[in-house]
């Protein structure tokens, strides 16, 4: 009995208290919930043939999404929790521990597993059908990507009821997380859950490389190429160059950790700092990795909703192409702080203020775009025209006021700070992950969402997410630093931050009105919608909603920009390659990747613990997954012409 | 094998993948970037030698290592006509490795004149 209470203090975090055991019996409860679910419906199969093992672009990029929209449950959730500590002074119902591990998983949750996999479960389910392609360059890649990152991220989520969560912020800066000073596996954790999930980004971004450059229709030039397309290349290509950066500087705190080494401790001629510029080398593109795709997204819904062709499509190219190479050279303006000298500190602060100009540019394009347009407030465009005050306004000229060296002297990890980062993450990256949502939803399940409830989950969330983060910046000029765990009274921070509390709330509520939106759509909205219910532009439309396995029965011919748009307007010709429907070559589904992510998770959680045992299997189990598949030749099947036919007739297509 | 899967979505000629060849250049660079990696450890931990000197070697060594990468697996010899994308990454690649290095070794400067 005492060996088990011991067990359960040291690993279970018992000893943390009733949130850690109400946490306990909600996973449990979900976890009989969903075995419960799938044992009535008799449903295991069908997950697994339909949904675990597949390769198919547009299921990958709904599962990524569905993960994404859990992991915004999960982050909202602690941000919540902080949003009430914070509402008094000198509040205690959180620890400083307990704090410290919220707001690091909410950090690290938001940015690594909520917004990147919104981002590439859009690029997922709308590029290959935007281009005209059946599939990714490489589809078992594909779904190796979304199982490397599903299981990294829960090797974080189970650190808080398993072992303890990281503690050292989304940064995790040296040299509190070195060994010396946070002993725990938790930031073992946040290093192996990173580690995990970077690997499927990378091959995901050279994937999505390929595709683009090498599987567009005949006809489709680059410049011919829907804007959110040329958003994932260049998001494709950032992701590509500054992931390993972050591989690098893991790897490099792991050794420190694990093995002892000190390249960022305090002695043995560690430094510290190093770790602050080489997270930051990946850190400030990935800031553009998630925003690029949201901008994208906006090009689309602008230009369909205002019925009008994308203003200045080369400046929008242009502009996307110049904040990829501004984007590797402003990464010291998240540490000006650290005194590197004024020449340091001017380079990237003139450097930082160098890419407002392109951001811009973007601006201007899209307000001219709806210039004189035609313009439709549907959902997608009304959080679009959310995004373009909150972005521009909270996000853009502070951002521009931060990367003045000397101000940021005093700006520099105050709410200010905070305020800025998340008018742009949540004002640009969120606003516009919904955006698309909206926008692509009825192509990926053949119906629509419902307007009315989904305004109000709109107003709910956009206002909610101005009284929250507005106060902030007041907070943060009247001296209160982020991550502070309560606070006194009598410094005049309670009002702002009881404000605060309230928009966290109402944001919380618009996310819940969100949910329920989809609830009630799926049970109530028509099945069927009209192929095209937005009249748009791109290629995508032209197909059935949702899309046959393959997408296209016949591979078109591009003839120039917005292809349908022009094609509905009877100036371009429908026309296709194949004359007549040919056998289409398609990838088999395989259940390597889903247990290549598993073992992947074992070998983590050994690294997180130190059991090498663990770490031998798991990482033997994923070689032989992958020397198997190197000997694998019959990966393809064909589907026949008959069957193309049938769906196609059923689809009301022949 | 991947990239013969992204070929075939354009032309489904089935049975004209198989690799005949030993892919020996793969194992070689293998080893050799294995060997290449134990001297970089052997340097640093076993030889004792002057901090330059060990800094030296192992940057050397680091070279040698990029350059089996980009040879051995990274298919930098095989020239496809008219395909300019792959020049393009490759010299925004090496251009954004000098701005790393380069500009990590001008912002980590600081230290001696702090120190």
């Amino acid at each position: 009995m005492s060996q088990f209470m011991n067990f359960a203090n040291t690993f279970l975090m018992w000893k943390e208290g009733p949130l850690i055991w109400i946490s306990d019996v909600l996973i449990g409860l979900t976890s009989i919930g969903i075995i419960a679910v799938l044992v009535y419906f008799k449903a295991f199969k069908w997950l697994w043939k339909e949904w675990l093992t597949t390769v198919d672009h547009k299921k990958i990029g709904i599962m990524y999404i569905i993960a994404a929209l859990l992991m915004l449950f999960r982050g909202g959730v602690d941000a919540l929790l902080m949003r009430t500590q914070l509402a008094f002074p000198n509040e205690h119902f959180l620890t400083a521990q307990h704090y410290d591990e919220i707001f690091t998983t909410h950090g690290t949750i938001m940015i690594l597993f909520m917004a990147m996999p919104l981002v590439i479960g859009l690029m997922n389910v709308a590029v290959p059908l935007m281009i005209g392609a059946r599939d990714v360059a490489f589809p078992y890649l594909n779904a190796i990507s979304f199982w490397m990152f599903f299981f990294g991220a829960m090797l974080l989520n189970v650190s808080f009821v398993f072992g303890g969560s990281p503690d050292g912020g989304w940064t995790s800066y040296p040299p509190y997380v070195e060994k010396m000073f946070d002993p725990g596996p938790g930031e073992n954790y946040y290093i192996m859950a990173l580690q995990i999930a970077g690997i499927g980004t990378i091959a995901t971004g050279v994937n999505f490389i390929v595709t683009i450059l090498k599987m567009r229709a005949p006809g489709m030039t680059l410049m011919k190429m829907p804007m959110f397309v040329w958003s994932i290349l260049i998001t494709s290509a950032l992701i590509v160059f500054a992931f390993p950066a972050l591989t690098v500087v893991l790897a490099q705190l792991l050794i420190d950790r694990i093995a002892g080494a000190h390249f960022f401790s305090t002695t043995a001629g560690g430094m510290p700092m190093n770790f602050i510029n080489e997270f930051w080398i990946w850190g400030h593109p990935e800031v553009y990795i998630v925003i690029l795709p949201a901008f994208g997204v906006f090009s689309e819904v602008v230009s369909t909703f205002s019925s009008k062709r994308l203003f200045g499509y080369s400046a929008m190219v242009g502009s996307m192409v110049a904040i990829t190479f501004l984007s590797f050279g402003v990464w010291v303006h998240h540490f000006f702080t650290m005194g590197a000298g004024a020449a340091v500190n001017s380079f990237f602060g003139i450097s930082t203020m160098a890419i407002a100009i392109p951001t811009g540019v973007k601006i201007f394009n899209w307000l001219s775009t709806m210039y004189k347009g035609r313009i439709r407030f549907t959902l997608p465009m009304m959080w679009t025209s959310a995004f373009i005050p909150s972005f521009v306004l909270g996000g853009g000229v502070t951002g521009v006021m931060l990367a003045v060296a000397p101000a940021d002297y005093q700006f520099h990890n105050s709410y200010f700070l905070v305020a800025h980062f998340h008018y742009t993450l949540v004002g640009g990256t969120v606003f516009g992950m919904l955006a698309g949502l909206y926008y692509w939803w009825p192509k990926m399940f053949g119906f629509q969402l419902d307007e009315r409830r989904g305004r109000h989950a709109f107003w709910w969330f956009v206002i909610g997410f101005n009284v929250c983060f507005l106060p902030q910046f007041l907070l943060g000029l009247m001296g209160m630093t982020r991550r502070m765990y309560t606070y006194p009274s009598g410094l005049g921070w309670w009002i702002p931050n009881f404000i605060s509390t309230i928009g966290g709330f109402m944001m919380g509520v618009g996310f819940l009105l969100l949910v329920y939106q989809i609830v009630w759509s799926v049970r109530h909205m028509p099945r069927g919608v009209a192929d095209d219910p937005w009249d748009a532009r791109t290629l995508e439309w032209s197909l059935p909603s949702p899309a046959p396995e393959y997408n296209f029965a016949r591979t078109p011919i591009i003839h120039g920009r917005d292809e349908w748009w022009y094609i509905k307007r009877g100036k371009f010709e429908q026309e296709f390659v194949e004359p007549t429907i040919q056998p289409i070559h398609m990838p088999k589904s395989s259940g390597r990747p889903f247990l290549i992510g598993l073992f992947m998770f074992v070998a983590g959680f050994g690294f997180v613990f130190e059991w090498y045992v663990l770490v031998v299997l798991g990482l033997l189990a994923v070689l032989v997954l992958m020397a198997w598949r190197s000997f694998e030749f019959d990966y393809y099947h064909h589907i026949p012409v008959s069957v193309v036919e049938k769906t196609e007739k059923a689809l009301g297509r022949l | 094998m991947a990239q013969s899967s992204a070929e075939l979505h354009k032309k489904p000629s089935p049975q004209n993948h198989h690799h005949e060849t030993f892919p020996w250049k793969h194992i070689v660079g293998y080893i050799i970037s294995l060997v290449l990696t134990a001297l970089a450890f052997g340097t640093a931990l076993r030889l004792h030698l002057s901090t330059t000197m060990t800094l030296t070697i192992i940057v050397f060594l680091a070279v040698l290592q990029m350059l089996v990468q980009l040879f051995m697996f990274m298919h930098l010899t095989e020239r496809i006509h008219g395909d300019t994308f792959q020049k393009i990454f490759i010299y925004t690649g090496v251009f954004f490795a000098a701005v790393v290095v380069v500009g990590t070794i001008w912002v980590m400067t600081f230290k001696s004149a702090v120190s």
